[in-house]
């Protein structure tokens, strides 16, 4: 088998986001996770939406799953963070100790700050 | 756990069914013994288009196959005993992964590395809950532990029992830190390095390394002797 000339993929599709321009979020910053449930292909967990969390790294960004999913080139890249949330918070029947924590990577278009305290846990059904 | 497939060495035996007949090899698995799916069409039906537009050819298709078997369930081990003999590199590959893992000839095609340490007061363990992401290039095909429902919907939230199920017991005063590998990052753990492997070789470190410790179900013990 020789190698041969490989063609180039064809050219996807621009994406319809618009672009992110530097980090909105910094690390120790108090952040919601929205509590919204578009259709799609979504990569933030059902059972984290609408709990808060702290900014635990600033990822870096990333092509849009949302879009990459469909066939689209993923651009313009989103923001991509990890966020530490604490178990007691996520999971209100959490049994273990309070200081148990739980962290994940949250697109910045899935984030707005937190007002004030961390609410209690929303009462949704996960998942 | 409903899935008690823990097959770590499974990869590892060679079941050939050397045999009868003419000489030739009985099969293997009956895996292929039925129709095809239709994801088994899909999927020949597009590596053939792919070949056919000289995109790939098989035998790159077989060679990253055999990589996947042979070369990729052994690296992370030696990367974490790298780190474990040398505090300098464990502190760049805490720092960037994949930097420090291609200081090591260890060429991560993952975007991103992020190695997480144990110490006295935490311990981290891995999951995604959205599909199976896993450190391929660092440990192979996840377990199929890994990819079941149980384990991804309930480490969770109960990580503790899913744990102890593992053989894992953490005591209250240490923080669990559970890591759902839910887009672009890839995780790996980096273990403490147990008493009584003081002065061994990284590749002797590297055997206690297994793919459970790096995933962080479990902990590193060094074998009695006896």
């Amino acid at each position: 088998m020789t190698p041969g000339k490989r063609t180039q993929p064809r050219t996807k599709l621009p994406s319809t986001y618009n672009p992110a321009s530097g980090h909105r979020f910094n690390v120790g910053d108090r952040v919601v996770i929205k509590h919204a449930f578009p259709p799609g292909h979504r990569r933030t967990p059902y059972y984290i939406r609408g709990k808060e969390g702290v900014i635990e790294r600033i990822c870096g960004a990333f092509p849009n799953p949302e879009e990459l999913a469909y066939g689209f080139d993923g651009e313009p890249a989103k923001m991509l963070y990890r966020v530490r949330f604490e178990q007691k918070h996520v999971w209100p029947g959490y049994q273990g100790p309070a200081r148990d924590i739980i962290e994940m990577e949250i697109f910045e278009h899935w984030l707005a700050p937190a007002s004030g305290r961390a609410k209690p846990a929303s009462p949704t059904q996960n998942g | 756990m409903s899935d008690t497939s823990f097959d770590y060495y499974a990869h590892r035996k060679h079941d050939h069914g050397h045999g009868r007949g003419h000489g030739d090899h009985a099969p293997v698995a009956v895996a292929d013994a039925g129709p095809p799916s239709e994801y088994e069409i899909m999927s020949r039906a597009m590596q053939e288009l792919l070949e056919a537009r000289g995109v790939v050819t098989a035998e790159e298709i077989r060679r990253r196959m055999e990589i996947f078997e042979e070369e990729f369930p052994y690296r992370g081990s030696r990367v974490i005993a790298r780190a474990w003999a040398d505090p300098a590199f464990k502190q760049r590959l805490l720092q960037d992964g994949k930097a420090a893992c291609a200081e090591m000839g260890v060429e991560l095609e993952a975007t991103r590395l992020i190695a997480v340490e144990n110490t006295p007061d935490v311990h981290n363990v891995i999951v995604c809950t959205l599909c199976s992401c896993y450190p391929r290039e660092l440990l192979g095909m996840p377990p199929t532990w890994y990819k079941s429902d149980n384990y991804r919907s309930r480490v969770v939230f109960e990580p503790r029992s899913v744990l102890k199920e593992f053989g894992t017991v953490l005591p209250d005063h240490v923080t669990l830190r559970v890591h759902d590998s839910n887009a672009d990052m890839r995780y790996v753990v980096v273990p403490m390095r147990p008493d009584g492997t003081q002065g061994w070789s990284e590749d002797k470190l590297a055997q206690i390394l297994t793919r459970d410790t790096l995933v962080g179900v479990t902990v590193p013990r060094v074998p009695e002797k006896g």
